[in-house]
């Protein structure tokens, strides 16, 4: 019985956070994985994007709730993801072809399009700060809970609960739809070939008669579908904050790295590597070691391995280790 | 002289907008501006040596920042002997532990094969190395967080004058820099980017977190100073006879006794702060001056020469003999500790240390922009990008608001779209600085005072 019970309090206070917040990670480093193997920079508006799509469905959260839409017990902001990912996709192609498309066309070196893109975070952030404002905000309605603590326990009678956060579940579903379809076009419809061929080598590609205003467009439509559904999730799970989105760009850097960037499958690995990693490391073990051993032996510190104040430096910390090991990521990277 | 009236114009229109800010708001306010200018100038040359010099792009620039400012904590506080007699022990022996790590390490990488048994023995070593440190540490840090924790709760530092410290930040940054060199100078260059921005962060949360080293986000306030205090300046004779002197007209125009009094107490207080502010002024012009004349004469240099050769073609400085991987590194070092002097310059002048306000986008992409902006390769471009877009970054709250009430001014007081504008007039600072940008990205590629390179 201690044993289960032990196993219930990781679940719960480990896994299953983990779980969620490597999802919303892993979107935002496939967008990041997409956008450096298409486009060939690394995109330092990322956070911002996300923040930006997120923005929307906020506004049109609030919006519907005014006028008595919603989704009954599932949160309203599901309802204003098609919205708010049409928004996202009209922006990026707009930044695309008022800042970007030069420096492609000029094929500038890498450096200058982060430098740009630095550029594209700061007016992004302007933007988004004039229309919302910096403050916290909760756009989360509907049921709360899936399976709450105390309906575990008198469910199975064990000491521990487990509960199941609505955003949590909606997260995990999500992520795994939209990644599942992503994968599917990249790697089974004619213009995800056409895609890859460009990301691999762009001038046998161009020679193969592959139109790359096409591939650049979808690259932007894709990675306005993954920033948007990944910020609102976290957003939904957390809050919606400008500047919180703003300093996840660096977990998601991270985990795009150490999947191996340009890579979407190690991307998707990468966020959840990234997510376990923080949690697991910062997590105080002392409840779930009190259960396995005899009473006497109990632990009376926290049996913490890191504080959680250093909880984005494990992340960080990671990934100098995977660059210094192997800087090419878990699954080597470069091409889609 | 036609060679630099490029720059010339440039800086007198930059001193011009300092002087307009004095006469319409206020010479305290132009000479916080303008100090902050100084200072960061000084940060673009250390980001433009690594950048113009060398082609190293560095997004690490806040970590450098912060133990710049780090190092006034360590040098110039007063030592506090309670939490040296408590913990300082565990902490000398942690320091220890930490250097038998690194020369253990050091000794199995160098006198073994690579195998499985030395990736196996170095993984014993730090390990065990760190279950040690958390075994010596912990009861220290506990005992020296406790040493009278609203005031005290760490371990001080040496008592130096805080001048000292601007030399210490340049050490502490340069040693960051030479281990971040290590580990990351091989990456390409938007990996390097993104690794050094990911160390800085690291850097910052340990200031941040470790309370017995500098308080943490609890802060460290009340830092010596370099300059005359203004309280001491308002009772002290010399200087009221100054301010007496400086303003007898509108003095002599007023007739009661009591208020020409009152408006002379006045005058000293405002005259007091603008007499700090100039000797940082002084300070801080006397620094970026310094630099200014050892960094043109070292880019005219053969080293200088070396430098560009590296950073425009690696293949054939390489082929020529010179070592690629020593050249970087040393000039990763060099503008590190460039830019930790300037953290320490900005900690002393604003007299407290606080490691919460170290963020990525006012310590290393502004920074970026500055440098962008001014030209890079080109130190009198990188100063010049300080200063503008420091200016911008400070006065384009003011010039947003201005212009939403020009532009609102048919709309009624309580319309809410005005409102709004009104209330996030802070924010046009990143829309004008991420709009100056990208304009100067794209039309004028190499900044407003370019590379100009001819050989003496």
């Amino acid at each position: 019985m201690d044993f289960i019970n032990a196993i219930v309090v990781l679940t719960n206070f480990t896994i299953i956070p983990a779980l969620a917040y490597g999802s919303q990670l892993a979107l935002g480093a496939i967008f990041v994985t997409l956008i450096y193997a298409v486009l060939r920079f690394a995109n330092f508006a990322t956070g911002d994007m996300m923040s930006f799509g997120t923005m929307f469905a906020v506004l049109l959260t609030y919006y519907f709730q005014s006028i008595g839409l919603g989704l009954g017990f599932l949160p309203t902001a599901l309802l204003t993801i098609p919205f708010a990912i049409i928004m996202m996709i009209l922006y990026m192609l707009l930044i695309d072809k008022f800042v970007f498309s030069y420096y492609r066309i000029k094929k500038s070196p890498p450096v200058q399009f982060a430098m740009v893109s630095v550029g594209v975070m700061f007016v992004t952030q302007a933007i988004i700060r004039i229309i919302i404002g910096p403050s916290d905000r909760r756009f989360l309605d509907g049921e709360k809970f899936i399976l709450k603590a105390t309906e575990f326990k008198e469910m199975t009678g064990l000491n521990e609960g487990l509960t199941l956060k609505s955003t949590q579940a909606i997260t995990i579903v999500v992520t795994l739809i939209i990644v599942s379809i992503m994968f599917w076009f990249l790697n089974k419809t004619k213009t995800g070939t056409s895609m890859r061929a460009y990301s691999d080598n762009e001038d046998l590609a161009l020679l193969s008669g592959i139109d790359p205003k096409r591939v650049v467009l979808i690259t932007w439509v894709i990675a306005g579908i993954l920033a948007t559904v990944g910020g609102i999730l976290y957003g939904l799970d957390k809050s919606y904050r400008p500047f919180v989105y703003f300093n996840n760009m660096l977990p998601i850097f991270a985990a795009a790295i150490v999947g191996g960037i340009g890579n979407p499958f190690g991307a998707f690995l990468g966020g959840y590597v990234i997510a376990f990693a923080e949690i697991l490391i910062t997590y105080a073990y002392k409840r779930f070691i009190a259960y396995l051993v005899p009473e006497s032996m109990e632990p009376d510190s926290l049996m913490q391995l890191l504080s959680t104040d250093y909880k984005f430096a494990v992340s960080f910390s990671i990934l100098v280790i995977v660059l210094l090991i192997r800087p090419s990521g878990i699954f080597k990277g470069k091409t889609i | 002289m036609r060679k630099y009236s490029n720059i010339i114009a440039a800086y007198s229109i930059m001193l011009v907008l300092i002087l307009l800010v004095g006469i319409f708001q206020s010479w305290s306010i132009a000479l916080t501006i303008l100090n902050y200018c100084l200072i960061s100038a000084v940060m673009t040359i250390g980001a433009n040596i690594q950048w113009g010099y060398a082609g190293l792009i560095n997004f690490g620039i806040m970590g450098y920042t912060a133990l710049g400012g780090l190092a006034v904590v360590l040098v110039s506080v007063d030592p506090v002997q309670q939490a040296w007699q408590a913990g300082g022990l565990n902490i000398l022996i942690c320091f220890w532990i930490i250097v038998v790590m690194v020369v253990l390490i050091r000794y199995l990488l160098k006198y073994f094969n690579k195998s499985k048994y030395r990736t196996y023995g170095i993984a014993f070593v730090i390990i065990g190395g760190i279950l040690l440190l958390r075994l010596t540490a912990t009861p220290g840090i506990e005992a020296i967080e406790a040493v009278d924790p609203a005031k005290t709760g760490f371990l001080g530092g040496m008592g130096l004058p805080v001048l000292f410290s601007w030399i210490g930040g340049a050490f502490l940054a340069g040693g960051l820099a030479f281990v971040v060199g290590k580990i990351a100078l091989g990456l390409r260059a938007d990996y390097l980017a993104i690794a050094t921005l990911l160390i800085a962060e690291i850097v910052v949360s340990i200031i941040k977190h470790e309370e017995w080293l500098a308080r943490g986000v609890k802060n460290v306030i009340g830092l010596k100073r370099p300059a005359p205090y203004e309280i001491d300046l308002q009772t002290s004779q010399w200087f009221i006879n100054l301010v007496e002197k400086f303003h007898s007209k509108k003095l002599s125009m007023i007739n009661s006794i009591t208020e020409r009094q009152d408006a002379l107490s006045q005058f000293v207080i405002d005259a007091s702060s603008v007499y700090v502010k100039l000797c940082f002024t002084g300070l801080f012009l006397s620094v970026v001056i310094v630099l200014l004349i050892v960094t043109q004469k070292a880019l005219y240099s053969p080293w200088g020469r070396k430098m560009r050769a590296i950073r425009d073609n690696e293949e054939a400085a390489s082929a020529m003999g010179k070592n690629i991987v020593k050249e970087h590194l040393f000039i990763f070092i060099l503008g590190s500790a460039i830019v930790g002097i300037a953290g320490a310059m900005m900690v002393t002048n604003d007299g407290l240390f606080t490691p919460g306000s170290y963020r990525p986008m006012r310590y290393t992409f502004v920074i970026w922009v500055m440098v962008i902006v001014g030209g890079t390769g080109n130190n009198f471009g990188a100063i010049l990008g300080g200063f503008v877009v420091w200016f911008l970054w400070v006065e384009a709250a003011p010039m947003a608001l201005f212009l939403i009430n020009l532009f609102t001014s048919h709309l009624p007081e309580t319309n809410s779209v005005r409102v709004h504008l009104i209330e996030s007039a802070p924010y046009f600072r990143f829309l004008v600085i991420g709009i100056g940008l990208l304009t100067i990205m794209r039309y004028r590629p190499k900044g407003i005072l370019p590379e100009k390179i001819e050989i003496k």
